[in-house]
């Protein structure tokens, strides 16, 4: 096992960790959290992945891919808190309600 | 070198599990003010990742974005809520995991025990040798007016990747002004550390931004890092109660905003009429092309994420200073 195969299952661990979360907590900004570390994990297994050359330079195509997620993420981010915050402004709730069952 | 290849195992083996355990102390902390903070370590330690893997351009966008400017977002967003609620959210019941029965979490947990064993087992059965385009870029790479090799992918290679994400940034501008949320709360007067920091640090971190911008071309830097900073320093301009004047957030302010996105459309549409293809730029002409877009890519980026950060539409409503 070299380090790029190593931060890739580390980056996996992170995605399912981030996963777990997602269903299973209710609060919006922890989901908001959860989103954030699944997007580290795809990232590190995605430039992790990039790193398995014999030659010194890795391959840079994923690195870029990557620093324009890393931009995208956080815009997405900006726009989910506002959102959160506009729900929890007008429900005075933090999370979002079940379906009343019949 | 047996001794150094070692203390490199040593130091990946703890910087990944400090990853995992920072990850899970994040997301399992009861208070979300803990969470948050996690979070921000958790982004520092992303960045350090990202120096062993090669991979320095990225390293320094998270440094700047990672973990400073969703750490901010999140806790103004954090802020907001918990004065609607007048309580400390985190001691609210029903935030865990109350409402999920045993048998739907052990159905949860051996999906996502799937789902591990098969990323696991397909991250380990690829070929260890892959160089995927590395190749083609160092071959391209002179003739993309650029040395730094991340900055030729961004801006020329694939730089219709930067476009959308130009659109994008703009697109969540408009998502969030239009949630027409109510004003940061700001304490009214800055602490005086932080003020006068502020007046210390503003000039440095521009003189920062665009040597980022301008070094971009030949090491790792760019757009994108240099705008994180720009972004930041704005975060930091208006945490210290500053504030524009009143003549420039209407027209000014939503022209540097579109900027980027502006010029990008239009050396994408000249490059597609003259060229006839979308962002191939003209023999000779790339570097100038590259240079025009990254400058306008930083301010609009810079200023793109600050205005996320206020999070309200300037000039809107009740708010005129």
């Amino acid at each position: 096992m070299n380090t790029a195969i190593f931060y890739a299952l580390i980056g996996s661990g992170l995605l399912i960790l981030g996963l777990y979360t997602l269903i299973v907590h209710a609060h919006l900004l922890r989901k908001i959290l959860a989103l954030n570390i699944i997007g580290s994990g795809v990232f590190l297994i995605l430039v992790a992945l990039a790193k398995r050359t014999h030659i010194s330079m890795p391959d840079v195509v994923p690195h870029a891919m990557v620093i324009t997620g890393i931009v995208v993420a956080v815009s997405a981010t900006a726009l989910a808190l506002a959102i959160m915050t506009k729900y929890n402004a007008l429900s005075g709730r933090t999370q979002l309600m079940h379906k009343p069952r019949q | 070198m047996e001794t150094l290849n070692l203390l490199n195992w040593m130091f990946d083996l703890f910087l990944g599990v400090g990853l995992l355990y920072l990850a899970w102390a994040t997301l399992a902390a009861t208070d979300l003010f803990k969470a948050i903070v996690l979070f921000i370590t958790f982004g520092l330690l992303m960045s350090i990742a990202w120096v062993r893997l090669n991979a320095i351009d990225i390293a320094l966008a998270e440094a700047a974005i990672g973990a400073g400017l969703t750490g901010a977002l999140l806790l103004s967003a954090l802020s907001k809520i918990q004065h609607n609620e007048g309580k400390p959210l985190s001691s609210s019941p029903d935030d865990k995991q109350a409402r999920i029965s045993i048998s739907l979490s052990f159905i949860i947990i051996s999906i996502l025990l799937v789902l591990t064993v098969g990323l696991g087992w397909s991250i380990l059965s690829f070929p260890m040798n892959a160089p995927g385009l590395s190749l083609e870029v160092s071959q391209q790479l002179e003739n993309s007016g650029v040395v730094n090799p991340v900055t030729a992918v961004l801006l020329n290679f694939r730089a219709y990747d930067t476009l959308l994400e130009m659109m994008v940034l703009l697109i969540a501008v408009l998502g969030v002004w239009s949630q027409g949320n109510k004003d940061m709360l700001l304490a009214t007067e800055p602490a005086p550390v932080l003020e006068i920091f502020t007046r210390i640090l503003t000039p440095v971190l521009f003189l920062v931004a665009f040597y980022l911008l301008w070094v971009g071309a030949f090491s790792p830097g760019g757009a994108f890092q240099a705008g994180a900073i720009l972004g930041a320093t704005g975060v930091l301009l208006v945490l210290s109660n500053w504030h524009l004047q009143s003549g420039l957030l209407h027209f000014p302010l939503r022209l540097i905003l579109i900027t980027g996105a502006a010029t990008f459309l239009g050396v994408a549409i000249t490059t597609l009429l003259v060229e006839g293809q979308l962002l191939k730029y003209p023999p000779g002409s790339a570097a100038l092309s590259i240079l025009i877009l990254e400058i306008t890519a930083t301010l609009s980026i810079g200023v793109t994420l600050a205005a996320l950060f206020i999070g309200k539409q300037p000039g809107s409503n009740e708010d005129c200073e």
